[in-house]
């Protein structure tokens, strides 16, 4: 709770917060299938339309309407970036507390393992998993979540190697507690904080991805709404329909720079040496 | 000098789990090389003929076979025929390098001759207005996607001026200068943008830090001037940073800006791979891939090079 209140009192934690919260309705509704139309509906009556009263942000070359779109477009980006992130962070956090738990070989093995694959280039690297899994809503997941990985397993594995030399786990296993307890209680419960942030901030890499993907056309495939399909649709048709290209476009701004806010503040409520410096 | 010399071992080893990834991955992709390399005239062959053009390309042998005589080459500097180009891989990337070379270059200067100023800018007027806006700014700087900074460059350009940059050709540097740059500044731009953000968040950030040490506040009390004690003092120690998040950004440049380059039709390395992983074409992927990482890793290796030049501190514990 008093995370919320210090959340809320931060300026840009309470900028943050009220994007991401307004988009997580906006990507509710897309899911639910409440919308103003039907996303996917054709209308060639009504193609190109300017925004207007019945069409709010205008519609696209198949007259579809563009709100309803960039409603379920959010909805799917939301969905592969929270899934991705899940994915990433617990696979990285397991792996992070096994190196830094078992020390020497096994993480030795896990810390070059990491090493390789950060040494691709992230989109790279996405692209690959694309590949050889053939364009999805869950290789995209997948791909993400494998790209950020290293990244939660480098978080974690740091500070839980420092943890665990700390005399409290000396003290626990004097008491005998068991290696699971030690690991989830003392090392795990005090990583939350560093974690939350790194998820917070890895949830706008995530959206970037996608999006970057579905513009390449490796992501979402059309005719499903995705915000990076219609940036990538947009493109021939900018100088005579504008609003499809700046509604997806600020969208994703908008999404990415609520998640960066958002992290921003959790960093500056949750780690007090960076307090000062970034006050 | 130790951690260099642990750094420089783990370099052939970090590679070849780059390398054998790789391999293994691409082979994965569904359908085969032979196939994706003819097209539609795929059908016109027979099996027979196939399976000579895949004997042709040491396709046909398992992949352990194929794997060690791939590392077997690679140590002579062959990195294999590209099926697609019909000639060596080595000879494929370097033609396309230049470009994405050029191209990350030109991105980090931008970058840095705003970003570095701009972060300064903001340390010495902290929560002032000033700060505020650069704040503001570079937090959507940073927020913002380069394809839709790229879009929106070339939205403005077509709809605002009439014209279209140029696109899907390219002139190499020396060639004709002038025309290279034309054709490098948008995308070069619409890269150094957000790259321009994160470095000026984190020269702001670094600058903070610095002007509250001790060493700032004697030479201050000591009556340098103010400008003095800000480019001399404090900056070189703000740079450290600057240089870890402009050495990765950089490095990523270097593997080909997949996303920008096709906005902007560039014949880089980005969309070479890309073009290889879809056309299965397994030496090319294998050996591009290869050599980002290899830059990516020497990249790194500088920026660490770089603290110890700018810390005597680093450089006395080493």
């Amino acid at each position: 709770m008093s995370l919320l209140k210090a959340l809320f009192r931060h300026p840009s934690g309470r900028i943050g917060a009220t994007i991401v919260l307004v988009y997580l309705l906006l990507a509710a509704m897309g899911w639910i299938g409440l919308t103003p139309h039907d996303p996917l509906a054709q209308n060639r009556i009504a193609r190109l339309q300017p925004p207007s009263a019945r069409y709010w942000l205008g519609t696209d070359l198949f007259g579809r309407d563009v709100a309803s779109r960039l409603m379920t477009g959010i909805g799917q980006s939301f969905l592969i970036a929270f899934l991705s992130v899940a994915v990433a962070a617990s696979v990285g956090t397991v792996l992070g507390l096994v190196a830094a738990w078992f020390e020497r070989f096994w993480d030795g093995i896990l810390m070059r393992s990491m090493d390789i694959l950060l040494a691709f280039p992230a989109i790279l690297l996405a692209m690959l998993v694309v590949a050889v899994l053939g364009p999805g809503t869950w290789t995209s997941v997948l791909a993400i979540a494998f790209v950020y990985m290293p990244i939660f397993t480098r978080v974690v594995r740091g500070p839980a190697l420092s943890l665990k030399n700390r005399e409290f786990v000396d003290a626990a296993r004097t008491f005998g507690s068991s290696t699971g307890y030690i690991v989830t209680r003392h090392l795990l419960l005090n990583i939350v904080a560093p974690l939350t942030v790194q998820v917070t901030l890895a949830l706008a890499w995530a959206l970037l991805t996608e999006a970057g993907l579905s513009f390449l056309g490796l992501g979402t495939q059309p005719p499903a709404a995705s915000l990076g399909v219609m940036l990538s649709d947009s493109r021939n048709l900018m100088e005579m329909a504008p609003w499809l290209m700046i509604c997806p476009a600020i969208a994703i701004m908008g999404g990415i720079l609520g998640f960066n806010l958002l992290g921003d503040a959790l960093r500056d409520i949750l780690d007090p040496k960076t307090r000062v410096a970034r006050a | 000098m130790n951690t260099l010399i642990r750094r420089l071992a783990a370099f052939p080893l970090v590679l070849l789990g780059v390398s054998s990834l790789v391999f293994v991955a691409i082979r994965l992709v569904p359908g085969d090389a032979i196939t994706a390399m003819l097209g539609t005239q795929a059908g016109l062959l027979t099996p027979a003929q196939k399976a000579a053009l895949a004997a042709y390309f040491g396709l046909d042998r398992p992949w352990i076979a194929q794997y060690w005589h791939w590392l077997r080459a690679l140590l002579h500097g062959d990195l294999g025929i590209s099926v697609t180009y019909g000639k060596p891989v080595l000879e494929v990337i370097l033609q396309r390098f230049p470009l994405t070379l050029e191209l990350a270059l030109l991105s980090m200067a931008i970058a840095l001759v705003i970003g570095v100023p701009a972060g300064v800018y903001a340390a010495t007027h902290a929560e002032r207005r000033s700060d505020l806006v650069l704040r503001i700014g570079a937090m959507i700087g940073q927020s913002t996607p380069s394809f839709v900074f790229g879009l929106v460059i070339i939205y403005v350009l077509s709809a605002g001026f009439g014209v279209l940059p140029a696109m899907g050709t390219f002139t190499p540097l020396l060639k004709d200068p002038l025309a290279n740059l034309g054709q490098l500044i948008l995308p070069a731009l619409t890269l150094g943008a957000a790259f321009a953000a994160a470095v000026t968040r984190i020269a702001r950030s670094a600058m903070l830090d610095v002007l509250s040490e001790d060493y700032v506040r004697t030479a201050r009390s000591r009556g340098v001037p103010a400008r003095g004690v800000i480019w001399r003092h404090a900056l070189p120690n703000a740079l450290i940073p600057v240089v870890t998040v402009s050495g990765i950004e950089f490095g990523y440049l270097l593997g080909g800006a997949v996303i920008v380059e096709q906005l902007f039709a560039l014949p880089g390395l980005g969309r070479m791979v890309l073009d290889a992983i879809l056309q299965r074409d397994y030496a090319l992927v294998q050996g591009t891939v290869l050599f980002i990482a290899f830059n990516f890793m020497v990249v790194n290796l500088l920026v660490d090079l770089t603290y110890v030049w700018l810390d005597p501190r680093i450089r006395a514990r080493g």
